[in-house]
């Protein structure tokens, strides 16, 4: 195939924020039928270049070319117009509308005016069929999953005749299988010519479809990479600008199991989101869970938490049986829950970094018993500065912080606690790689000083790396328990996973 | 929205169900009342619900496009006062009739209008600027005057006393018509128009629908200009009810406005609701009002007490409802 | 989500939230002496503290303590339409009751019927809480219901009369003086104290704001929401219950239709305007008692510089809106600053950062 001449090219372009340089003389230039990643820690500019590409940012230095002439675009419907479509990480679409309506509204057909509701559920099946995807398209989109979702808001950016599809991290909350179908749809969308702006986490993925990478780091481009000749060490260098040591120190752990059991949960269930399983914790060891999205890891630490009241099953908690009615029941028997939800269910925004981080600890003591104002600065200080939270300033909003250092706020939220058990709900998803290194030293650390933590990643090489045992859960049933030993590796835990049995 | 349901569990759609209920209470209410009065269960009772809330009918369907964005207009109730003083004065003054309807007409809108563009361009919230703009519309009524002035215009008055008669010594007022076309219309906006279609997408998921790239803007100012129509047009079908403007008048009508189209099953935060649940929200408050002066002997207040006791039942059941499906 | 400047304590913060609250009171102030002689001059006379200024506090006290309890309802993201109902309520009740007594001027007689009408305030407001927190209707038609009921309930209570007292220790609430002072503004004082007390030396504060900001975070947290919330709007009904006392006192007489109609909104206005934002999270307990003193200054203005009194309402719209627009900060960007020119929109950058 002849190297056609890129289809976007965008030259020196800058982007500044109050206080910051988002983005600085970035080159970046995008081929048609080609799959492209965008890759980069978090603030390193990814999302500021495509929110300039996509007309939601205008540009302050440098210039755009779209098919060889000079283009900028004042909004999103702009960069539409032009052929330019964005699919968001957060599903950008209207869960109160139907199907059929969140892929045409905007450019519904009409005649005179007057919506063709019946030409459009039908353009609208025949479009997601060409996805393999058979929905009915009258139903609200809220009755749909996630990925579901997501495929709709492809299907949407799909028929706006796109030249450019952008896609920014679709593939965080989808499940193996969902990934797959996504990227059937994306190889089937390169075939037709479209050039695919691809952005994610997950190296793995970005390895299997990504034909050339392009890197930033600290708002600058690094450069442009052909996949197939970049390593996957070579690319993480590049990103964060140093190695992958800090990674690797953390394997070969000692076992730790001599205490008394700390947590027993005894068929404890909860209709409809995760079947009667039986667990126990041991004090200082870290429990892994693994298994697929939606497969009810999640469901199994709210429950142990008491975020969702159990239907079936018992609970004690160092020997005494407990009912754990409310987190806050959860959280006297010490007990601490890091959701994986951090903006919806962890960070109170408004606050400061200081109140986010003594909140758990004055909600247990009740309103009428204030921590004294030292105490709160002495204790934020220690963990300010213990877990490396930047900017180290107590008094900054935490919405102002980078998504990294507000999990290390979180974390330090319920560190504050003391708690015997620290359940973590995948607590290094969206972060950089440099802060991820720190998360898991530190579980590493903690268990090492006694604490029992309940560990929950999508990605199996951390969870191997970090648990003396690992969960496995599969449909909503906890379907394997088992030792880390020698001869647990990724794979048998894949296999595990898909099989639904251990091996 | 999390909530995950079964596509065909039931064989009515959920989103219906709130309707639903209120019909059904409609339909209770007018039986009990048949049972309880004589004379009560004819089909003139439910014709006067409407002649005698033409005007709040009117004024509900804006405010449901406005809410339906998620937003929420207080000043309606002032600018029916509004319209109802600049149509008195200005026919005291010589005008001819058509003339101050349309003056009265463009009033209301371009006040709406305004609202609308502080609300989305200077981002300040909805409740505080409309509240802004009901004591602006209400104080430009003092300015034109604190006593009630009279109308006596012919047109006017002709039009107050018409009767349209439907038959069998049924009849309605005009009004009734001219309200029943601004809700015709407003449903067909809402459903076949894409200005109703961005309105409900702008209710379910504001920023998605900037990306989506949704006219956002355009569509909340013009919502407001809708609502601010609506409540002259309303203003308008109150004036002809009165024969008089007054600075008191609708006072507490966004109140009304806001109970129906909750009461219809329209939620406040937008994106949910149907034009059909708040015309039923208008009857069942019009049908309050009607059952409290068959009984007679009950005290004006217990209208405001049984409209509140409603309003409870009502969003309890509410409530209920969807926990009960998620 | 509010857009707040970036790297700016929560110090400078609040004094530049403050701003234009306090420039639009000065200016206010100063319109009056323009038109009024001394009227900065406070005087004593048999033993009570006289002038303008003391007037504008005591007049404007009920409407104060209205607003400091909304303040905190706002905070948690909620709102109160009923506290005018309220107030009608408490004082319906308490002259009710007085109006019984065999001797209206007996003490005991008064505190009884005031403690009673406070007693249901606080009923009504725990009401109100529940239906907030614990059955989670959105808190604007929750307390819809009793706006409306309310106002019902209240005429009841005074079959539909104006209830008119004669009870100098029941006047003394909202006409009397105590230690020179006009005894409201001692009670102003007193809930204002009590209420700076509970949110900064108690952590009622931190928690409200919590609460606010992230209401399933606050859950997770460990935070007993549901009891915050419920406490917070029966504080706020009891600032409601006090203030009815002093409206009816003021005039020894209680009307169940007009006794604090609209005060609801002003109450609001008041919170707004002292830069506390509707959408919780945030509160500042001074900029709402400057908030109230604005729209108290403004009545009192009007008066005072003999423009007729119809046009209150409209001067109160123009005031609202300019101290409104001059906190925005899309206002402040686009007119204000005028840092770049039209067409491109900044508003789009504030609402997709959230999610950045």
């Amino acid at each position: 195939m002849a190297p056609p001449g890129p289809i976007l090219r965008m030259r020196g372009i800058g982007k500044r924020f109050p206080g910051v340089k988002a983005l600085d003389g970035v080159d970046f230039r995008l081929l048609p039928g080609e799959v492209h990643a965008l890759m980069g820690e978090n603030g390193a500019g990814k999302s500021t270049l495509i929110k300039v590409l996509t007309g939601v940012y205008d540009i302050d230095d440098g210039e755009m070319e779209l098919e060889g002439r000079p283009a900028a675009f004042s909004s999103p419907l702009a960069a539409q117009q032009a052929g330019i479509s964005t699919v968001y990480q957060e599903v950008n679409l209207c869960p109160n509308l139907s199907v059929a309506e969140n892929i045409f509204i905007g450019r519904e057909p009409r005649r005179l005016g007057h919506i063709r509701w019946k030409r459009m559920r039908h353009r609208a099946g025949e479009l997601l069929h060409r996805l393999d995807l058979d929905l009915d398209v009258s139903a609200a989109l809220s009755t749909y999953s996630l990925a579901v979702q997501q495929m709709v808001a492809i299907a949407r950016a799909v028929d706006v005749e796109a030249k450019v599809l952008v896609l920014d991290e679709p593939t965080s909350s989808l499940d193996a299988g969902e990934v797959a179908q996504l990227f059937r749809v994306m190889r089937r969308l390169k075939e037709q010519g479209i050039a695919i702006l691809f952005v994610s986490h997950f190296l793995d993925q970005v390895y299997e479809i990504a034909d050339r990478m392009t890197i930033l780091r600290n708002g600058r481009l690094v450069g442009e990479y052909l996949t197939s000749e970049l390593s996957q060490v070579e690319l993480v260098g590049k990103m964060i600008g140093r190695e992958l040591a800090d990674l690797e120190r953390l394997e070969g752990r000692p076992l730790a199991r001599e205490t008394g059991p700390l947590v027993e949960a005894r068929d404890l269930g909860r209709a409809g989101a995760i079947e009667p399983f039986t667990l126990t914790i041991h004090e200082g060891e870290v429990v892994g869970l693994a298994g697929l999205l939606g497969s009810g890891r999640t469901e199994l630490a709210r429950l142990l938490f008491g975020a969702d009241h159990a239907g079936t099953g018992s609970l004690r908690i160092a020997g005494e049986a407990a009912n754990l009615r409310t987190p806050r029941a959860a959280i006297h028997r010490n007990l601490a829950f890091c959701s994986e939800n951090r903006r919806e269910e962890g960070l109170v925004p408004d606050l400061t970094v200081r109140e986010n981080i003594v909140l758990a600890l004055q909600a247990a003591r009740g309103w009428t018993r204030p921590l004294p104002r030292r105490r709160q600065d002495e204790l934020v200080a220690k963990y300010i500065s213990a877990l490396n939270i930047r900017p180290a300033d107590p008094e900054q909003l935490v919405q102002n912080l980078s998504g990294g250092n507000q999990q290390k706020v979180l974390l330090a939220r319920w560190l504050i606690l003391e708690p015997r058990l620290l359940i973590l709900d995948e607590p290094t998803r969206g972060i950089d790689v440099g802060a991820k290194a720190e998360i898991q030293r530190l579980v590493a650390e903690l268990s090492d000083g006694g604490m029992a933590v309940l560990f929950i990643s999508a990605e199996l090489e951390e969870v191997l790396r970090l648990s003396h045992k690992v969960g496995v859960l599969r449909d909503r049933r906890l379907v394997a328990e088992v030792d880390n030993d020698e001869g647990l590796t990724s794979e048998v835990l894949t296999e595990t996973i898909a099989s639904g049995a251990a091996s | 929205m999390t909530t995950m349901t079964v596509p065909g569990l039931g064989a009515l759609p959920r989103k219906y169900v709130p309707i639903l209920v209120t019909a059904l209470l409609l339909a209770g209410m007018f039986l009990a009342g048949g049972v309880r009065y004589t004379g009560f269960a004819s089909g003139q009772v439910i014709l006067n619900v409407f002649i005698d809330n033409a005007f709040l009918l009117v004024v509900a369907v804006g405010v449901t496009f406005v809410i339906l964005t998620g937003g929420i207009d207080l000043s309606v109730g002032s600018v029916v006062a509004l319209s109802t003083m600049v149509v008195a004065t200005l026919l005291k003054d010589g005008w001819s009739p058509w003339p101050v309807m349309a003056l009265v007409l463009v009033i209301g809108t371009v006040l709406g209008l305004g609202m609308g563009a502080i609300i989305q361009y200077f981002e300040i919230q909805p409740f505080i600027v409309t509240l802004a703009g009901m004591f602006l519309a209400r104080g430009l009524c003092y300015v034109i005057g604190t006593a009630s002035i009279p109308i006596d215009d012919p047109a006017f008055t002709a039009f107050a006393q018409t009767r349209i008669d439907l038959g069998g010594d049924l009849w309605i007022s005009p009004s009734v018509v001219v309200a029943a076309v601004v809700v015709l219309v407003a449903v067909y906006v809402l459903h076949f128009r894409r200005l109703g279609r961005n309105v409900y997408a702008i209710g379910g998921n504001e920023q998605s629908a900037m990306l989506m790239g949704l006219p956002v803007a355009r569509t909340k100012v013009t919502v407001y200009a809708i609502s601010g129509f609506c409540s002259a047009s309303g203003g308008l079908l109150l004036s002809f009810y009165m024969l008089s403007g007054y600075g008191l008048h609708a006072a507490g009508m966004e109140l009304d406005a806001i109970a129906a189209v909750v009461i219809g099953g329209t939620l406040l935060t937008g994106g949910s609701g149907y034009l059909l649940g708040t015309v039923l929200g208008v009857l069942v408050l019009g049908l309050i009002q009607t059952i409290i002066s068959f009984e007679g002997t009950l005290s004006s207040w217990w209208t405001r007490i049984f409209i509140g006791l409603l309003l409870f039942a009502f969003i309890l059941m509410q409530r209920l409802i969807t926990a009960r499906r998620r | 989500m509010t857009v707040s400047p970036t790297s700016s304590g929560p110090l400078t913060l609040l004094r530049h939230r403050l701003f234009w609250p306090v420039v639009i009171l000065v200016a206010l102030l100063l319109l009056n002496v323009v038109f009024t002689d001394h009227f900065f001059s406070i005087e004593v006379k048999e033993g009570h503290l006289y002038g303008s200024l003391i007037d504008i506090v005591r007049f404007g006290a009920p409407l104060i303590l209205v607003a400091l309890g909304m303040t905190l309802v706002i905070a948690t993201s909620g709102i109160d339409l009923s506290v005018g109902s309220v107030v009608a309520i408490s004082g319906a009740l308490a002259c009710l009751q007085i109006s019984d007594l065999g001797d209206q001027d007996s003490v005991g007689g008064v505190l009884g019927a005031a403690g009673v009408a406070l007693l249901l305030s606080l009923v009504l407001g725990a009401w109100n809480g529940v239906l907030v927190a614990a059955v989670g209707i959105q808190p604007i038609i929750a307390t819809l219901i009793l706006m409306v009921a309310g106002r019902g309930l209240a005429q009841l209570i005074t079959g539909g009369q104006i209830i008119t007292v004669n009870s100098s220790p029941y006047k003394l609430i909202g006409g009397g003086y105590w230690l020179t002072l006009p005894f409201g503004i001692i009670i102003v004082l007193v809930v204002l104290a009590l209420t700076a007390f509970l949110t900064r030396r108690l952590a009622l504060g931190l928690l409200i704001r919590s609460v606010g900001g992230n209401a399933e975070a606050s859950r997770l947290a460990g935070i007993g929401a549901r009891g915050v919330v419920i406490t917070v709007y029966t504080f706020c009904a009891l600032c409601a219950g006090i203030a009815g006392l002093m409206i009816s006192s003021n005039v020894s007489s209680a009307d169940g239709n007009n006794a604090g109609l609209w005060i609801e909104l002003d109450a609001i206005l008041a919170v707004v305007i002292g830069g506390t934002p509707l959408s919780g999270g945030r509160f500042s307990l001074g900029g709402t008692v400057l908030g109230a003193l604005i729209i108290q200054t403004l009545t009192t203005t009007i008066y005072s510089i003999g423009v007729p009194p119809e046009t209150t309402l409209l001067f109160k719209a123009l005031v609202v809106t300019v101290v409104c627009l001059l906190q925005s900060p899309a206002f402040r960007a686009k007119v204000v600053r005028r840092r770049r020119p039209a067409g491109v929109s900044p508003v789009a950058e504030e609402k997709v950062r959230v999610h950045a």
